[in-house]
């Protein structure tokens, strides 16, 4: 029967439902856990036996640049990260090639190799989103989803200026739907606007140029047009300032803006049994914390500012947030926040793109290398790493690289065993610049996370955090059969070996999507079927009118015609609409 | 020294990928075991022994193995990429990558080589007694990360970007260049004997490149320093009179780069 697998005697890590590593049988059918199969069904399924393995729900990755135009831009601008990386095809996988921006089908094999299932892109431009969608449905293995970049659109800033919150909040329902999109993105807010006039904003009071409005007035209105509509993610927010030495004070500020915004996520949906409330609490998720933590006044005195930042987060609960951690070597930056990537290219001299789109936001390309001889990288490297070590509570917390401006995705084991290994953290610390040891606090960090905490960064928060826990994060019956079974028998495992922790985590035993294997020890063995989830949400008519006559008359701005705009569900691969019921 | 002679069979229509042409690779194998080894033709794989008649089996080591391709061979590419000892010597003309990445070892073509000879080479010794064409001692695409090491010596002229991204390493040129000889240099040393056309130097912000001919356009981001007689930069000899350039100041970093044009021939500067 197909999707119908018994997973026996394996280490069991499931978050969501208190399961510390406990040695208990996983068991899917058609697709989806259940608490056991019969015997009829268990003569006709899978029967993997994980004895001495450590078995946790499929990676969930809920911040990655991997579709979409800027990704394009990306993969365009850098024949070079392609020449020396490739993959040849097989008989059922497709030849791909890109080291830190891979085509999208190598994409979607390396994600699986690793026992990820579930990917969201970081940031879908609404005059994008046809194109961002057409990849994502290019994209194998993988279920999806992506977040609207929002927060320097010309439509919401003008209602904003006007205090019109119903139209802004009907508007964005109405781009929500019709760009099959799942959430609000909003990068450097009023910021981006501005440098359509080779400006930035430098404070969150800074009215912008022509709507006037702040980034204070931005992030409190988007937060509370989120809770109003019900959406199942908080607002997704790359702060203001984002890459400038003392950018950490204004992304605590940034932070305390939507403290008095109640998260009311209202979405239909079957959930998963899970132990603990599978639902977010948080008004904000900030993304990317490293790159908006730098300390200092100039390059010179620069060090971490994490501490600041993590302190504040351990003392609320509104805010979750996802690393953006720096593993070395090549990446390629790119970000909806235009004016950082050209100060970048000011700095090292790079080869930069950037681009404007139209009256809805932006965006900036440049290739880096992290080193380790890099005074500024090292202390990146260990902030980072900071980021999700001072969190006390790891629930506030999800492990990303930003993917691929802090560094690949496939390096992911890296950081996971600088997490995990003390030792690893030393070892690396030697061959860095002395500004790790002396600009961060990283050297005096003892903690090292287990496989639990793991769990919980890599599939169980990101996937509460977005609102995906009902069917992603957890092996709580009801939930999708997507497990990740790692060569790792918790009882042995010793994390001074950290390079065996490494290899086990790069290649998962097996990685299960729908409760079909689908990798296998670094090899794709079957092409599974993947879905793209979007929020259909429907507000009141005349709201959606008298907003729909104003968008019309705006479009005369636009390139492109009103119908061209909407994207329809033939983009989509599955398309999966999550119904979100706004306040009435 | 064991010596492997590849003689050509047939014409060549699409371009042979063959990477696999190095002594690294032929080492510790028999002729015949030379012959098998796949090289990629378009979207096919074809074996060695298609395209070339091998005679003589391989060296215990690289550094023992001498590789002779007998003949032109203009749509082989890659011969000698990576190899890091031994001697590739080509009794003919070479096709593109010849010597790509090498990092040591010798490789002599005795006619001419196609573009992108000794592409991003790490080290050992390039010699290419013709003509060449584009990106010798460059940087692949969209890279700017170039030679690093190791001489490139060309008896004849060559094209257009040599030595882009060089960061260490010599090329010396008897003949001329066209355009953006030097282009992101940041180390290394690149010597036209001859004359280039224009855009020597563009973007550089380190190493040094000598032009002992005229330079048609001469780059405007330099700055004049002073005259300097009879260059020497180890064993390469630079006999005449020299002015120095700083630059190039087009770039927003600082810069480093040093720019040597023969005085008898360019007048004017």
């Amino acid at each position: 029967m197909a999707g119908t697998i018994a997973i026996k005697n394996g280490y069991v890590f499931d978050p969501l439902n208190e399961v510390k590593g406990e040695r208990m049988d996983v068991f899917i059918r058609d697709g989806k856990v259940v608490r056991e199969l019969s015997a009829t069904e268990m003569d006709n399924a899978k029967v993997i036996d994980a004895s001495g393995m450590t078995i946790m729900a499929g990676g969930v990755d809920s911040h990655s640049h991997v579709a979409g135009a800027k990704v394009n831009a990306g993969r365009m601008m850098r024949p070079e990260d392609h020449y020396k990386s490739y993959m040849k095809k097989t008989p059922i996988t497709h030849s791909g090639s890109g080291y830190t921006v891979p085509t999208v089908y190598l994409g979607g094999y390396e994600y699986s190799k690793m026992g990820y299932t579930t990917v969201f892109e970081a940031a879908v431009p609404p005059m994008e989103a046809r194109h961002t969608h057409e990849e994502m449905r290019s994209t194998p293995m993988l279920d999806m989803g992506g977040y609207l970049v929002l927060g320097n659109n010309w439509f919401l800033m003008r209602y904003m200026k006007e205090g019109d919150f119903e139209k802004a909040a009907a508007y964005v329902a109405w781009m929500m739907k019709t760009h099959k999109t799942y959430g609000i993105k909003c990068v450097n807010p009023a910021g981006v606007e501005n440098w359509g006039w080779g400006e930035n904003v430098h404070s969150l009071d800074q009215a912008n140029i022509h709507f006037e409005v702040t980034p204070t007035e931005i992030i409190k209105n988007l937060t509370e047009i989120n809770e109003y509509l019900g959406f199942a993610m908080p607002l997704h927010l790359h702060a203001n300032n984002l890459g400038h030495p003392g950018c950490w004070e204004t992304t605590k500020e940034s932070l305390k803006i939507p403290s008095n915004v109640k998260a009311k996520p209202n979405v239909d949906v079957e959930w998963a049994e899970t132990k603990m409330n599978a639902k977010r609490h948080e008004s904000v998720y900030l993304t990317h914390c490293q790159f908006n933590a730098f300390g200092g006044t100039s390059w010179r005195d620069f060090e971490s500012g994490v501490k600041g930042i993590t302190d504040y987060v351990n003392s609320v609960d509104h805010v979750v947030m996802d690393s953006g951690c720096v593993p070395f070597g090549e990446a390629t930056c790119m970000t909806g926040d235009g004016p950082s990537i050209h100060d970048l290219s000011v700095l090292t001299g790079n080869k930069w793109s950037n681009t404007d789109v139209e009256c809805e936001c932006g965006s900036g390309i440049l290739p880096f290398t992290y080193l380790k001889t890099n005074a500024v990288h090292s202390v990146q490297w260990a902030m980072g790493l900071e980021v999700l070590l001072y969190v006390k509570d790891p629930w506030k917390s999800i492990m990303t690289t930003d993917s691929p401006n802090g560094g690949p995705f496939i390096k992911y084991p890296l950081v996971m065993a600088w997490l995990m290994s003390a030792k690893s953290r030393q070892d690396t610390m030697k061959e860095c610049h002395k500004w790790a040891q002396d600009r961060s606090g990283i050297g005096g960090e003892e903690r090292e996370m287990s496989l639990y905490d793991l769990a919980i960064l890599t599939r169980a928060n990101p996937a509460r955090t977005i609102g995906m826990a009902y069917r992603k994060g957890t092996l709580g019956v009801g939930a999708d059969g997507d497990v990740c079974i790692y060569n790792i028998d918790p009882t042995k495992l010793d994390v001074n070996d950290y390079e065996t922790l490494i290899r086990n985590l790069q290649n998962s035993e097996y990685t299960i999507k729908d409760g079909e294997v689908v990798a296998r020890q670094g090899e794709i063995v079957a092409i599974p079927e993947k879905r793209t989830y979007y929020a259909d949400i429907n507000v009141p008519d005349a709201d959606e009118k008298h907003m729909l006559e104003d968008v019309k008359e705006w479009f005369k701005y636009y390139t492109l015609g009103f119908s061209n705009y909407p994207t329809p569900e033939r983009y989509l691969a599955n398309p999966t609409p999550m119904t979100v019921n706004p306040l009435r | 020294m064991a010596e492997v002679t590849l003689r050509p069979k047939n014409e060549i229509d699409i371009m042979v990928e063959a990477e696999v042409i190095n002594p690294d690779n032929f080492a510790g194998k028999s002729a015949k075991e030379i012959g098998a080894l796949i090289v990629w033709q378009g979207p096919r794989e074809f074996p060695l022994s298609n395209f070339f008649d091998v005679q003589g089996n391989g060296g215990s080591s690289a550094q023992e193995t001498t590789i002779i391709v007998d003949g032109d061979v203009p749509r082989v590419k890659r011969i000698g990429q990576q190899m890091t000892a031994g001697k590739v010597i080509i009794k003919g003309d070479a096709g593109m990558h010849v010597g790509s990445e090498m990092a040591g070892g010798e490789i002599v073509v005795e006619g001419d080589a196609e573009s992108w000879a000794g592409m991003e080479m790490k080290g050992g010794l390039l010699h290419i007694k013709g003509n060449t064409k584009d990106h010798v001692g460059c940087a692949y695409r969209g890279s700017w990360h170039g030679m690093t090491g190791g001489r490139i010596v060309i008896d004849g002229n060559a094209m257009n970007q040599i030595g882009g991204g060089i960061s260490g390493g010599e090329i010396i040129i008897n003949g001329n260049v066209d355009n953006f000889c030097g282009i992101r240099a940041n180390g290394g040393l690149i010597v036209v004997k001859g004359n280039a056309f224009r855009t020597v130097g563009a973007e550089m912000t380190n190493g040094i490149i000598v032009v002992g001919g005229h330079i048609s356009r001469f780059t405007p981001g330099f700055q004049y320093q002073v005259v300097e007689k009879d260059l020497k930069f180890g064993d390469i000899e630079c006999p005449g009179e020299y002015k120095k350039f700083a630059g190039d100041y087009a770039m927003p970093q600082k810069v480093k780069g040093t720019m040597y044009v023969s005085s008898e021939f360019n007048g004017g500067l």
